[in-house]
Order: structure tokens, then C-alpha cells, then sequence
């Protein structure tokens, strides 16, 4: 067993000020193997991959690759010594064709120019490895973010010497890209890379890993073997205390009346969104499931109004209107948590409480200042009523963990006292712990009346919080379905096949 | 080596500009005799020549996504030093190397200064512009008269082309720079570098690329350009002045904004300003010949221009985002269709 070692961290620590992020974590990495590094955020993955990467410097430790010692000043520097990393952004050149993003730092020459022919046919060869077909010549921000992702990881593939590092590589594709994107790691992985795997995704560990190392507040909790281990006894681990499935598992009770809050009539924009018709009750949650690229998300753009209907009409309360924008919204009471909080959510160089009352602030428009006073009041009643995790409404927001900016943006929506709260992707990318919690507060939010619609990846996740499912195919509406009949195999079978109404809104309602 | 001369969304604008000087040119022709001839077409080059130079140079810094302010300014800053050392009696080609050692350090020293400092380019090149200028008031406030004989004998110098019709030499240095632009931007690390940082900055950098040092490579780049620009139009001129063209670098980045050269970053071919510089070359004929509209109507006609092309860069942007979306929505129920699980996690 020990010749198959590739990669050996032993007894690392780290310290930053103020804080022990590792002490004394050992990671053992083998030839052939798929291991994944779990942990809820802030568990420490995120720093021993940087401190891997030579992007932190150790205090204590050692690092040894295939038997020697080694030291990564910088990522280049790991790079050169063989460790390749992917993350979840993509850091490639959108602008550059996909052989270029390839090999550039290091393209084949010709007589002192770049010979673009063996570089072109390089790449070819390159992504027929991972059994990819694509035109090379092209520019890469012409591919899904899928092939993108898997360009990058080619890159690092070629320029690895057998330790490959994803570092949430998933959490921007849909299933079906997850799939070929796993498909291409097993490829990996038998011809003997051995692969890092950090995920959020419990299902994603069960169907590729081989071992599971899992830290805990800086700290080794230990190394398991992937069938060895219980999804509960794994979860136990991660979040330190018992955790059984069927607690997070409990239904929604029937909390919605009979009012309709907002409504959609065949709701259009041509290019993005097919004719979709729905309405959401007072106190009702309705989920909006669809593969990426079904349209879940433009849809969503338009009842907010970033994007514009091109036919169809919206009612809110008793209105109805043809065009909507953001701000008409807000004013109308829709509050909407964007897909991406990173890029579209948080405002990172502001404090928390800032970011809680921007959209009361523009609600009311940007001459009726609201005083501090008032600001850190409303700061502190949502930081307690959501339970934010900080020392500090002054703190940057960009310091908080995933699951607690979240919370700051679902905060900042419901100071706005809204009537309809659209939620894209409300749990993604945000640890185990913090996504009950997200849940339990949107079950919470719709029993003392509002009107909710939620988008998620994660079918269970809405089969849990929505009264119905609206499922949406090729930017389509395909059915709706509720109740009992909300299962995944069902939500699923209709994603696959379009399948029709199982069963209409009149019956379901009260 | 083949070329690829099908019309895609990546040369759009290059052709759109190409198609543009096809028509104003035909227009020309059509309306003013004598506009059809060799000479004239020359004169675009032999007028523009100095601005071919500053604007190739000028686009090596657009397409790193900055911006160089100090352009104009070097280049009448070098037809002072230059004007000054003649009168002194240096010899003209020593006179010439000092010139370029002077464009190669001012350019290095602005792009150390940004990138060292992370200041913004606007910033270093505004600065940049009025120390260059302010420079050249300190060696003179008059406008020198170049009498040196290698200065006047380059400057008559004519190549003849096509039966009588000439060009000049500061044309024959001007379509080097471009040629070598070309070839340094399309064949070589360096040129891909330039791109891929235009592209995104952080993603050169996690690539292994010496993004500093490019970085400032490219503003040294713009500088000799500048005082290359600063030499040919000291030929053309034969005089040092440094109220020589107030406001020329904005007619080099129009230059390079109508050459498809786009202003945000990692995109454009070095061709580009050649063309854009033609362009206008054309329309100043034209309100020439057509010998009572103001010459202020070039301004117009070119800022027009410039509105186009932007909005036209726009669209482009806007429809391959566009495009891209569909075609990612289109892919979905063509993938087979194995296991369909949901990474249904708690």
C-alpha cells in the first residue's frame, strides 16, 4: 500500500490571526484514487488545499509528493512540481480560443513562432483524452460552462504529474454535465491520478469517491473508506453531533389561504422564456424545477423585471402589469435572492448592515435617508431572527461564511416586508448545517404568510419546502404536480419526458 | 499558409471597417475628380503615417484592457528634443537613437509605475501626457526649424510607385511596425499574453503567465511607438514644436475603436488601426476637396464613426451572450440519456 502513496501531508497547522484554521491534519492521497475532502464550511478544506497549493505557507508540517519533501511557495510553483488545481470558478481566458487556454505559458514553437497547427492538434488530442470533441479554434466563452470547466481541468490534467486537485468543480452544472464530468474523472483515475475531490454534494461522494477524509474545525476527524461509511455516520461527523435523515426530512404542513398573491399569464420572452402561466397563493410556497437552461431562472428575471416580457401579463396583489422593472418590484413587494449571491447578491466591500438595508433603502428611495439608528436596529433584529453567525453588524460581509451571507440576503429582502420572496438557488454552495437552517426559516417565512417561490437544483430540497412544483423543460412549461405525487422520480420522469399535468391547479386548491 | 477569409462575428468589424473605406473611397471618387488616383490614396499614408505608428503601438496596451494618455504628447516632445539636438549640430542618427531610448524609458516607466503601484493607467498616462508636454515647454516655448541635411533629405526622399507616384520613407516605417505588430501579436507568447491578460487578468496570472512584466512591456511598447511616431512626424514636419497636435491620442485610440481594436480588452487584430487611420484619412480628403466645410466636419464625421462602431462592438458582445444561452439551453436533450440522478444532498 505505502508504494501507491502519491501525495502525503502530515501533522499540517496553520494559524491566522486569531484563528487556528489547521493543527495538526495528515491527508494520505493514493495512485488510482477519487478522495473527496469534506467539512462544513469553514472545517478548514478550503485552507489545506491552499496550503497545498502554495497559496498559504504552512507553520508546521510536512508535504511529501511520491516520497520527497516539497515546498510550494506560490501555485506556479506547485504547478511546476506536478499539482494541478481546478476551481470553481473558471481561471481561464474567455477571449482565447480553447488551445490556446491549453497550452498557453507553454505553446509548441516553430522556429521562434507559435506553431498553431501542432497546437490545435495537440489540444485535439488532449481532449479526446477526457472524450471531448470540440472545435479548438474556437473561443472558449463560446462553450457551456461545462466544457469550460472541463478544458480547465484538461489543462491541469496535461500539466499534472498525477495529483489532481477539483475544488468544487460541480457546483455550477447541471446533473447531466455532472455526470460527464464524472465520467471523465473515473477515466482519470484508472489510469492511475490520484484526485481530490471538495464538494458539498453528499450524492456526488457516494457515486465517485473512494475514500472520504473529513475535517472538523480545523481539525482531522479521519479517513474512511466511501462504502465503509454511512451518509448519516458521515454527515455525523462532518457537523460534529447526531444527525439522522429523517429530521431534515419532515413535510410541510398546509399553511397557504386562499388569495392569490401573484399570478402569471403566459408570461413570454422570446429567446428565454416559452409561455408560462402560474400563480403563487398567500403563505404558499411554489418550486420551479427544471434542469439549468431550462428557462427556471430567466423566468424568475422576468417577474422581477431584469429581464423584459415580450407578451403575457403579471398580476401582483390586485394589479396586473405588462412590463416590470427591479425597482417597480421592490415597490410592489417582490423580493428576489439571485442565483449567484457572489456576483449578483452581496455587495462584498460593505458591512453586513449595509447590505441588510439596501433594498429597504432603495424601496424608499435614495433621498429619504434612513438614519443609523434605525439601520442597526433592523440590522440586529434580523442578524437574531435568522441567527447570523457574527461577532459584528460592522463586519464585511465577504468575512461571513457561505450560509450566513445567505442569511444577510434573505435578511435584506425581508426588511423590505415583502409579500413574495423569489428564492434562486437559495442553498447552494453553503454547508450541511447552514442549509437546514435556510430551509426551516423559508418553511417559517411562508406559515406567517408569505408567498414564496424557490428554484432549486436540489430536487428533495424542494420537494421539502413547496406546497408545488412547476416544472419547466427547454425553456417550457411542462406540468405541475403536488402533494403526494411531489417525488423525485416523478419530478424527474416529467423533466425527461415532458410528461403532462398530473394534476391541475383547480383540484389542489383549498 | 491558408488564409481564412470567411466572415464570422471575430472579423466582423475588421470588414466593416474595410467595407467603409471601399465606400467612402468610392464616394470620393465619384464626386470629386481627381480623387480616383494613385497619389491621393499615398498621401493617406504619407499624412497619417506618424498616427499608424502611435496607434499600433497604442493597441498592444488597449488590448491588456489599459490605456496610454501620453501618446501625443511624446510624440511632440520628440520633435522638441529632436529640433533642439539638431540645431545643437548632432549628428541625425544619434539624434534618432536618443529619441527612441527616450519613448523606451518614458514607456517603461509609466507601465512600472502602474503596475508596481497597481495605479490606473488613466491616472500614470494623464500624468504621463502633461509631463511630456510640460517637458517640451522647458526646452522651448518656439517652434524650432529643422535645417539638418539628413532630416530634410529623408524627408523629401521619395519612392516612386506606380509610374510617377511616391510614397515616403516614413510610409515604409510605417507599414513595418504594423507587419511586425501582426506577427508579434498573432505568433508569438508574448502577443497570445498580451490577449489573455485582456481576457482576464487573474486567470493569466493563476495560468503561470509573468502578467507584470508584460504588462509593462506593453506600455514600453506604446512609448517607442510614440517616439518612433515622434521621429516620422518630425520628417514630415521639420519642425519641433510643442504645440504639435494637441489631442492626437485621441484620434490614435479612435483609430484603434474603429479597427475593431475593442476598448475593454482582449479582442482586436493590430491591422486594425491601420484601417481605422485610413478611414479617417478618408473623410479629411473628402471635406478637403469638397473645400468649403470647416475641418472641424472630420471631427464630426469621425466621432459619428466612433458611435457606430461602439454600438455595432455592442451588438456583437450582446448576440454572442445571447446565442450562448440558447445554444447551452439547445444542448440539454441531446446528451444521452444514462443515469439522470439529482445530487439530491441533505
Amino acid at each position: 500500500m505505502n508504494g501507491n502513496v502519491l501525495l502525503k501531508m502530515d501533522n499540517v497547522s496553520k494559524t491566522f490571526p486569531g484563528v487556528k484554521a489547521l493543527s495538526g491534519v495528515s491527508f494520505t492521497l493514493r495512485k488510482g484514487e477519487v478522495h473527496a475532502l469534506m467539512g462544513e464550511n469553514g472545517a478548514g478544506k478550503s485552507t489545506l488545499i491552499k496550503v497545498l497549493t502554495g497559496v498559504h505557507a504552512m507553520d508546521k508540517g510536512e508535504v511529501q509528493l511520491k516520497g520527497r519533501t516539497i515546498t510550494a511557495r506560490s501555485p506556479q510553483e506547485a504547478q511546476t512540481l506536478g499539482i494541478s488545481t481546478v476551481y470553481q470558478e473558471i481561471n481561464l481566458c474567455p477571449n482565447l480560443s480553447v488551445a490556446e487556454n491549453l497550452y498557453i505559458g507553454r505553446v509548441p514553437k516553430r522556429r521562434g513562432s507559435i506553431d498553431w497547427k501542432r497546437m490545435n492538434e495537440d489540444s485535439e488530442r488532449l481532449l479526446k483524452r477526457l472524450n471531448l470533441n470540440l472545435d479548438v479554434k474556437q473561443p472558449l466563452s463560446g462553450f457551456s460552462v461545462a466544457i469550460q470547466q472541463m478544458v480547465a481541468i484538461a489543462r491541469a490534467v496535461d500539466m499534472s504529474s498525477g495529483v489532481l486537485i477539483l475544488d468544487e468543480p460541480t457546483s455550477s452544472l447541471d446533473n447531466q454535465e455532472v455526470q460527464q464530468l464524472f465520467d471523465v474523472m473515473r477515466k482519470l483515475r484508472d489510469e492511475g491520478m490520484g484526485i481530490v475531490f471538495v464538494t458539498h454534494f453528499l450524492d456526488q461522494v457516494y457515486d465517485i469517491t473512494d475514500r472520504i477524509t473529513i475535517l472538523r474545525n480545523g481539525a482531522l476527524v479521519g479517513e474512511y473508506e466511501t462504502s465503509k461509511l454511512s451518509k448519516s455516520s458521515l454527515v455525523s461527523n462532518m457537523i460534529g453531533r447526531e444527525w439522522r435523515e429523517e429530521d431534515e426530512h419532515r413535510k410541510k404542513e398546509k399553511s397557504y389561504s386562499s388569495e392569490v398573491m401573484m399570478s402569471t399569464q403566459a408570461l413570454t420572452r422570446v429567446g428565454s422564456v416559452k409561455p408560462v402561466s402560474l400563480s403563487v397563493r398567500k403563505g404558499e410556497v411554489v418550486g420551479l424545477a427544471g434542469l439549468l437552461g431550462s428557462g427556471r431562472s430567466e423566468f424568475a428575471n422576468l417577474i422581477f423585471g431584469i429581464d423584459q416580457s415580450d407578451s403575457g401579463i403579471l398580476t401582483l396583489g390586485s394589479e396586473t402589469f405588462q412590463s416590470m422593472n427591479p425597482k417597480k418590484a421592490i415597490r410592489k413587494g417582490v423580493g428576489f435572492c439571485p442565483e449567484d449571491r457572489k456576483v449578483a447578491g452581496i455587495v462584498g466591500e460593505l458591512t453586513i448592515r449595509e447590505n441588510i438595508v439596501l433594498a429597504l433603502q432603495a424601496k424608499k428611495g435614495i433621498f429619504n435617508y434612513i438614519p443609523l439608528k434605525k439601520q442597526q436596529e433592523i440590522a440586529r433584529k434580523f442578524i437574531d431572527l435568522l441567527r447570523i453567525k457574527t461577532p459584528s453588524m460592522e463586519q464585511r460581509i465577504d468575512n461571513l461564511s457561505g450560509g450566513n451571507q445567505q442569511k444577510v440576503i434573505l435578511a435584506r429582502w425581508l426588511a423590505t416586508d415583502p409579500s413574495l420572496l423569489i428564492l434562486d438557488e437559495p442553498t447552494r454552495g453553503i454547508d450541511v448545517g447552514s442549509k437546514g437552517e435556510i430551509r426551516k426559516l423559508i418553511l417559517d417565512l411562508a406559515k406567517s404568510g408569505l408567498s414564496i417561490l424557490i428554484i432549486s437544483s436540489e430536487l428533495q430540497e424542494m420537494i421539502e419546502c413547496a406546497d408545488r412544483i412547476v416544472v419547466l423543460r427547454d425553456r417550457m412549461q411542462v406540468g405541475e404536480i403536488s402533494g403526494d405525487h411531489m417525488t423525485e422520480t416523478n419530478i424527474m420522469k416529467m423533466i425527461a419526458e415532458g410528461g403532462g399535468t398530473h394534476e391541475q391547479y383547480s383540484q389542489t386548491g383549498s | 499558409m491558408k488564409l481564412n477569409l470567411r466572415i464570422n462575428q471575430n472579423n466582423i468589424i475588421i470588414f466593416s471597417t474595410l467595407l467603409l473605406i471601399v465606400l467612402l473611397y468610392g464616394a470620393g471618387s465619384v464626386l470629386y475628380t481627381g480623387f480616383f488616383t494613385w497619389q491621393v490614396f499615398f498621401n493617406l499614408f504619407i499624412d497619417n503615417a506618424y498616427l499608424i505608428i502611435v496607434a499600433t503601438g497604442l493597441a498592444f496596451v488597449i488590448i491588456t484592457g489599459g490605456i496610454d494618455l501620453s501618446v501625443a504628447s511624446v510624440v511632440a516632445f520628440i520633435s522638441v528634443v529632436s529640433a533642439a539636438l539638431l540645431q545643437e549640430g548632432m549628428n541625425a542618427y544619434v539624434v534618432m537613437a536618443i529619441c527612441l531610448i527616450i519613448g523606451i524609458m518614458f514607456g517603461a516607466a509609466q507601465g512600472y509605475l502602474i503596475q508596481r503601484f497597481n495605479l490606473h493607467p488613466w491616472i500614470v498616462t494623464l500624468a504621463g501626457m502633461f509631463l511630456a508636454r510640460g517637458a517640451s515647454y522647458f526646452i522651448t516655448t518656439q517652434s524650432i526649424v529643422i535645417e539638418n541635411a539628413t532630416y530634410t533629405a529623408i524627408s523629401k526622399f521619395k519612392i516612386n510607385l506606380v509610374g510617377s507616384n511616391f510614397i515616403s520613407v516614413s510610409v515604409v516605417i510605417a507599414l513595418a511596425v504594423v507587419a511586425v505588430a501582426v506577427y508579434v501579436a498573432k505568433y508569438t507568447e508574448f502577443g497570445r499574453s498580451v490577449f489573455a491578460i485582456g481576457g482576464s487578468e487573474r486567470s493569466a496570472m493563476l495560468m503561470g503567465l509573468p502578467v507584470p512584466r508584460i504588462t509593462v512591456l506593453v506600455y514600453t511598447i506604446s512609448g517607442f511607438c510614440s517616439a518612433l511616431g515622434g521621429i516620422v512626424f518630425t520628417f514630415y514636419m521639420l519642425s519641433g514644436y510643442n504645440l504639435h497636435l494637441m489631442g492626437m491620442e485621441m484620434d490614435a485610440i479612435a483609430a484603434c475603436v474603429i479597427g475593431g481594436i475593442l476598448l475593454t480588452g482582449g479582442f482586436g487584430y493590430l491591422v486594425g488601426p491601420l484601417l481605422g487611420v485610413i478611414c479617417s484619412g478618408i473623410i479629411q480628403t473628402i471635406v478637403m476637396y469638397q473645400g468649403t466645410l470647416s475641418s472641424w466636419w472630420t471631427k464630426i464625421a469621425v466621432g459619428f464613426l466612433l458611435f457606430l462602431f461602439i454600438l455595432l462592438q455592442r451588438v456583437i458582445v450582446i448576440r454572442r451572450q445571447r446565442r450562448r444561452v440558447i445554444s447551452h439551453a439547445a444542448e440539454k436533450p441531446t446528451a444521452s440519456g444514462g443515469d439522470r440522478r439529482t445530487p439530491a444532498s441533505i
